[in-house]
This record gives structure tokens, sequence and C-alpha cells, in this order.
């Protein structure tokens, strides 16, 4: 039965480093029907591969599939579906000068962030959080008038 | 050594020991064109299509296991050779594709001739490389033959700008791969494979179902020898066909969508099935939920991304048949192959109900009967190829295979055109053995240029085409599913196919009646030459059995020759 539960699921692929490791991914998910929530590239440090992490949602017999096929991959080390893991995700806003800059500054660090600008027109916040206290965030946030926001997409790491 | 891109590549061909290059030149290949003329290590067949140079590549990987080399310009030269890519990756089979690209700096700029071979066959290949320094030259030449050959073989494509195969560097010829994140799996994990064995030991109904992994593995002798031990029958697929061997009493034939009966109602009744490099493809399983209903499942496969894909596996197996096969042969001892001479005789039963046959006629050649009549006059001497559609499928049916590498078709892609050059490529690796491609009268027309080649370089293709001047495959589903209406696929209008072989210098015949058939298919042998038999065959004769699309596989349509209801 749970086989065929649909669920979030974060993926992360360790690659070697080439140019075009990425879009031999993305094109995977396409030409497969996948879906990607969100992805995130970042080079792992003094190595020649990368981390990326993929948010997904499909059953487990989906996974193990999406997980079978990027193995397949020539440029793909490793891939690893969490079950354990510690999930971050990170979010840019921007608000206003005009909205209250005590409340925005009180609401970021609320969500493990604070204020990391503040010029003429524009107040800037950064959080890092969970994804789902993210979502929680920039429910709150819209109070503000946010005019712009930016997610990072989620990073994940075994516990 | 110092030398050019193109010296390199050249170089690089000799020392993986590749004997024939099939391909056709363009300007972003020039350079490497210009030292395949100056050296001697290998032949260069020049195809008259790329779409054909690569099928040809394609046909000598298929008949030798080795890995097929072919060459293409930028742009259309590459296009042209997607088919050739895609058809080779459905089935698996080890080829490299070398293609011209535009100069680096020209790439990004829609130059002449451009065109992103690399985002284009990333779908259709088993890996591709765009080449971005004369340095790595060497070491992606290596990487592509190891990975064409290694694990589940498969097609690689190496783009190479223009400017990099005149550049000067030094060259030496990597003796090894170092590939961290590639590594297959080729022995089977012992705890599994005793589970399995075990499985064996409880069932009473087992099956193997062989695949083409098996011909890939050249693992057919360890195959027979798995039969032979246990007892335990067995079903082919298309890409099987040959390596149980036509005469083996074990073999009950080929299943799927054109399975005879014994076959599928084997797979439908079966308790366990032993699948060795097979994958459970929907021409093969039909409707998926009542396929292998009452079946546990080994699955033996050297890509894992295949076990679980379709159906639910008990006993994962991944690893190399051949390994695997190592591994199992010596704990079959302890089966007793009496256990299953039950199950053995339900099969017998059902093969005597509806045994492969269809109705012969004396006034017309019957397809089927023509398929039979080559195997009696050329059966084991002879290497099969066949382009796609009803043709094929009798092929597959009636041809006594005793060999894996006897039958060579596109099984996965279905690709008409296919046959002609496959043929050209097969030949030229067993210049002594007959080629015959079997065709269709709408298949031969995909490739018939390759005509030319094959009389240029003297290779004497037996091109049979079973002529029901249909797009026969298609309008059998006319027939079926469509209420009879041939909507474009009526092949009345013809070429004189006689006419057509003599002005490309080849040979023709045209056969009406059997007897003119085994006269013309005598005087090909003998005249070796490549030539055209067009054979006139009944117009409306139906691929029997069949299971319709989507359905499932115990409820075949059969031919009328037999003796009714199970
Ligand atoms: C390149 C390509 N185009 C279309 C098809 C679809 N198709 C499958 S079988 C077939 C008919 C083939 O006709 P012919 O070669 O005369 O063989 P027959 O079925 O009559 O034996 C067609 C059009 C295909 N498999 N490949
Ligand atoms: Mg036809």
């Amino acid at each position: 039965m749970t086989k065929n539960v649909k669920e979030r699921r974060v993926i992360s692929v360790i690659v070697m480093n080439e140019s075009s490791v990425l879009s031999r991914i993305t094109s995977l998910f396409a030409a497969r029907g996948y879906n990607i929530e969100s992805l995130t590239v970042a080079p792992i440090p003094n190595s020649d591969m990368s981390h990326i992490t993929i948010a997904t949602t499909g059953s487990s017999k989906l996974m193990e599939q999406i997980t079978k096929q990027l193995h397949k991959l020539i440029p793909v080390y490793k891939v690893i579906e969490h079950e354990e893991m510690v999930e971050k995700e990170m979010v840019l806003a921007k608000f206003p000068i005009a909205e209250n800059l005590a409340d925005i500054s009180v609401l970021s660090s609320a969500y493990n962030g604070g204020v990391v600008n503040v010029g003429m027109e524009m107040i800037i916040v950064m959080v890092a959080d969970e994804p789902k206290r993210v979502k929680h965030f920039i429910e709150a946030a819209q109070r503000y008038n946010p005019s712009e926001i930016v997610r990072g997409g989620v990073v994940a790491i075994e516990r | 050594m110092q030398m050019s891109g193109a010296q390199m590549v050249c170089e690089s061909i000799i020392a993986e020991g590749v004997k024939t290059v099939f391909g056709y030149p363009g300007g972003a290949i020039m350079h490497v064109y210009d030292e395949i003329y100056k050296q001697n290590g290998f032949e260069h067949i020049l195809n008259r299509h790329e779409q054909a140079a690569v099928h040809a590549a394609d046909g000598y990987a298929r008949a030798t296991g080795e890995v097929g080399v072919a060459m293409v310009t930028s742009g259309p030269g590459f296009t042209n050779a997607v088919t050739g890519l895609a058809t080779a990756y459905m089935d698996s089979i080890p080829m490299v594709v070398i293609s011209g690209q535009v100069p680096l700096s020209l790439i990004g700029t829609d130059g002449f001739q451009e065109i992103d071979a690399v985002g284009i066959s990333r779908p259709c290949t088993k890996h591709n490389f765009l080449v971005r320094t004369l340095e790595e030259l060497p070491t992606i030449l290596k990487e592509a033959f190891y990975i064409a050959r290694s694990g589940r073989p498969g097609p690689v494509l190496v783009d190479i700008p223009k400017d990099i195969t005149v550049e000067i560097g030094e060259f030496t010829y990597p003796k090894t791969v170092h590939i961290p994140s590639y590594k297959p799996t080729y022995k089977g994990n012992k705890r599994q494979i005793e589970k399995a064995v075990d499985a064996i030991k409880k069932a009473k109904k087992p099956l193997l179902y062989i695949g083409g992994g098996v011909v890939l593995s050249n693992a057919y002798e360890l195959v027979r020898e798995f039969a032979k031990k246990t007892q335990i029958p067995a079903v082919e697929t298309l890409m099987a066909r040959g390596v149980m061997g036509a005469k083996n009493p074990l073999l009950l034939g080929m299943l799927g969508m054109h399975g005879n009966y014994a076959s599928n109602m084997a797979m439908s009744e079966t308790d366990l099935v032993i699948s060795l490099g097979a994958r459970f493809d929907d021409r093969v399983t039909g409707k998926l939920s009542e396929f292998a209903k009452y079946a546990d499942i080994i699955h033996v496969d050297i890509d894992a991304a295949n076990i679980g894909k379709l159906v639910d596996v008990d006993y994962p197996i991944v690893g190399d048949i051949t390994e695997v096969l190592k591994q199992i042969l010596p704990q079959l001892d302890g089966v007793d192959p009496d256990r299953y001479e039950a199950w053995r005789n339900i099969l017998k039963r059902y093969d005597d109900l509806h045994p492969q046959s269809y109705i012969d006629s004396d006034e017309v050649i019957k397809p089927q009967w023509a398929i039979e009549r080559i195997g009696e006059l050329v059966g084991d001497d002879a290497i099969i190829t066949s382009d796609v559609g009803q043709h094929q499928m009798w092929a597959a049916q009636h041809y006594p295979f005793d060999r894996p590498r006897q039958w060579i078709n596109s099984g996965g892609l279905g690709t008409m055109g296919f046959g002609f050059p496959a043929a050209i490529g097969a030949k030229r690796a067993f210049p002594d053995k007959i080629v015959i491609n079997i065709t269709g009268d709408g298949s031969i027309l995909m490739n018939m240029q390759e005509l030319v080649t094959a009389a240029e370089y003297e290779i004497p293709v037996i091109n049979i085409i079973l002529n029901n001047h249909f797009l026969g495959m298609v309008r059998q589903w006319q027939t079926f599913f469509y209420d009879k209406r041939y909507s474009e696929t009526d092949l009345s209008f013809q070429p004189n196919f006689k006419a057509l072989a003599e002005a490309c210098g080849g040979i023709g015949y045209d056969v009406t009646t059997k007897a003119e058939f085994d006269a013309a298919l005598k005087d090909a042998i003998k005249q070796n030459k490549v030539c055209f038999m067009n054979v006139q065959t009944n117009r409306f004769e139906d691929v029997l059995p069949m299971v319709p699309s989507g359905g499932a596989l115990f409820n075949m349509m059969l031919p009328q020759t037999t003796k009714g209801e199970a």
C-alpha cells in the first residue's frame, strides 16, 4: 500500500564536475516525466564533485526508479534518497521601507534569520529554515507587503 | 608523439582494434577524413546516408559483439545519424559515433551546420561528450569505447569541434580508464542467488524468460546448460531468438504480442519466472496486471533500473548474466528435473493444441512459407537481418534460428530501414556467411540507396522483399481495429524493384512462384552480388497469434488452422 503513496522526497546527487551534468539530470527528469519541486547545486569543498539537492514528489516505487535512473548517468557518483535528514531552505525577502522595520526584524529572527540590508527604499531580510516553516514565513510576511521574495531551494544532509 | 587531433582520432580507432568504420564526410569532419585517407589501419565504408552508416556500424556490432564505429559531419550529418543512435540505444548495442562540430569559437552562434549534438543525443545515447580541449581528446575516446562496451552496452557520441582536429599536441592512448562514478556491477549478490536457487527448487512450474541481455552477455551456452540441467522450459523474446536453438526441446518459442500459444500460456500459468536479461517490455507483457499473475519473479539484469521498473520482483539480482549464471549453475545440482515433468506435459499439450501454424497455398507464396524455405535452404549458414513490420514478425516466428547473433533486428525502436544497412555491416564482419535481409516493400525503400554502397564495396547482401503491396503491419491493425479503413497503407504504386537493383549495380529477381523462389535464392547465393528478390506474397495475410495491444497474454487471436479452444 505505502508503495504507491505520493509523498514529498528529497534526493541528494553527488556528481563529477563536468559541464553538462546538470542538463543530464534535468533532461532525465523531463524525459521520464518526473517532477522537480526545487533543485540546488554547489561544488563540494576540496573535491572535483558537486552536491545537487532535488526535492520532488512521488511514490516510493517511483523514487526507486528515479534513484536508479540517476545512478545510470555516467557522471553520477552517488544518489542518496534521504530518510533521516536535516533540511533547510534559504529565503531572501524585500520589503518597502515604509513597513514596520521592528516587526519585520522580529518575524525574520523567529524563522532563523534577520535583517541583512536596509537601504533608502527597502529592507532585505534573510531566513533559513525547514521548508514547512519557510512556507509559514512567506505567509506571515505577506502582511508587510513584500515587493520580492526569492527562495533558494532546499539543501539537505543525512542525520 | 606529436600529432593533430584528427590523427589522434584515427590512432585511437586503430588502438581499439577497429577494422571497419562506416561514415560520410562533410566540412566539420574533413580533417579527420584527410587522415583516414593517409592511414591504412582500418577501412572506411562510404554509406550513402548517415542513418545507414550508423545502422551498418550497429549491424557490425550485433554480428560480432564488438564496438561498431560510425563517423559523420556536424549539423545535418549528425541529425541524420540520430535514428541510428536511438535504434542502438533501445537495443543496448555497443557503438561509438564520432561527429564533427563547428569550431569552438563558433559554438553557440548558430554557425553554419551547427547543431547541439550532445543536447539532441542525450536521451538516445548511453553517454556523450563534447570535446573542449585537445588534451582531453585521447581520454575521451578511450572512455567512449569503454563506456560503450561495458556494463549495459550502448551507443556513445563523441562530438569534436573542427579546430581541435587541426590542433597539434602530444598523443598517448591511455591504457586504462578511471571514471570513479561509473562502476558496473558484474557479479551477483550471493545471498540473493541462494534465495533464487531455493525458489527454483521449490517451484512447480518454473519458466526461463530469456531476453536480449543473454545475447549481449554472450551467455547462451550457460543458459542452455541451465535449461538442460534443470529441464525447465524456456521462452524467448524477439531479441533473444537463437539463444536456445530452434531444435531445443525445451524451447517453447517466442512470447508476447506475436508469441505462440504455448509460450504465452506458459507465462500466464508459471509459478516462477526466471528472467535473464529481459526487460518486461509492453510488447512482451501485454496487460501488466495479468502478466505472470501466479508467479514469483527472479530478475537477473546488469541494469538495476530494469529491475522492478514494470513488475514487482521477488528475487532481484543485479549482475552480468554470464557471471551470475556461473555462480548459479553449480548450485543447481540439487534441482530435480522430474519435479517439473507435469508442467512440461501441460505445455506440450498447449503446443499440440495450437502450434505455430499457417495455411499454405500453391497459388501464391505465403510469407511464412518463404521464411521457412529460407531456413531450409540456408539455415545455420546465414545471418538474418530484418526491417520492421509483418515480415519481421514472421521471420522471428518461423526462421529456425540456431545461435545468437544470427538474428539481427531493431526490436526496441522498431526502425524501418534498419535491415539493409545492418546487413551490410554484418556481411562486412562475416564475409563468408550468407547475409539475408528479410524486408518489406515499405521498409526497403527507407534505405534503398545502400544498393550503391553494397555494389561499390562488393558486399553481397541478399534482400528478400516480402511484397504485400502494403504497409502490412499497419494494414493488419486497420483490419482488426479500424474497420478496414486502409488509411495511407496501400502500396499498390510500386517501383520496379528488379530494375532499381540493376540500376544501382546489383541484381534483381521477380518472384511469384515457389519454384522461382528457390531458383532466385540459389542464384543470388551463387552470383555473390547485392540483390533485391522481389517476392509477391498474398496481400492480406495477418501475423498470428496476436495479443491485441493492452490485452492479457492469454487472450490471443489464433490462426484458423488449429483445433479450437483450450
Ligand atoms: C521509420 C518508421 N516509420 C514508421 C513505422 C511504423 N510502421 C511499423 S510497421 C510498418 C509497415 C511496414 O511495411 P513493410 O515494410 O512493407 O512491411 P510489412 O508489414 O508489409 O511486412 C510501419 C509503417 C516504423 N516502424 N518505422
Ligand atoms: Mg509490405
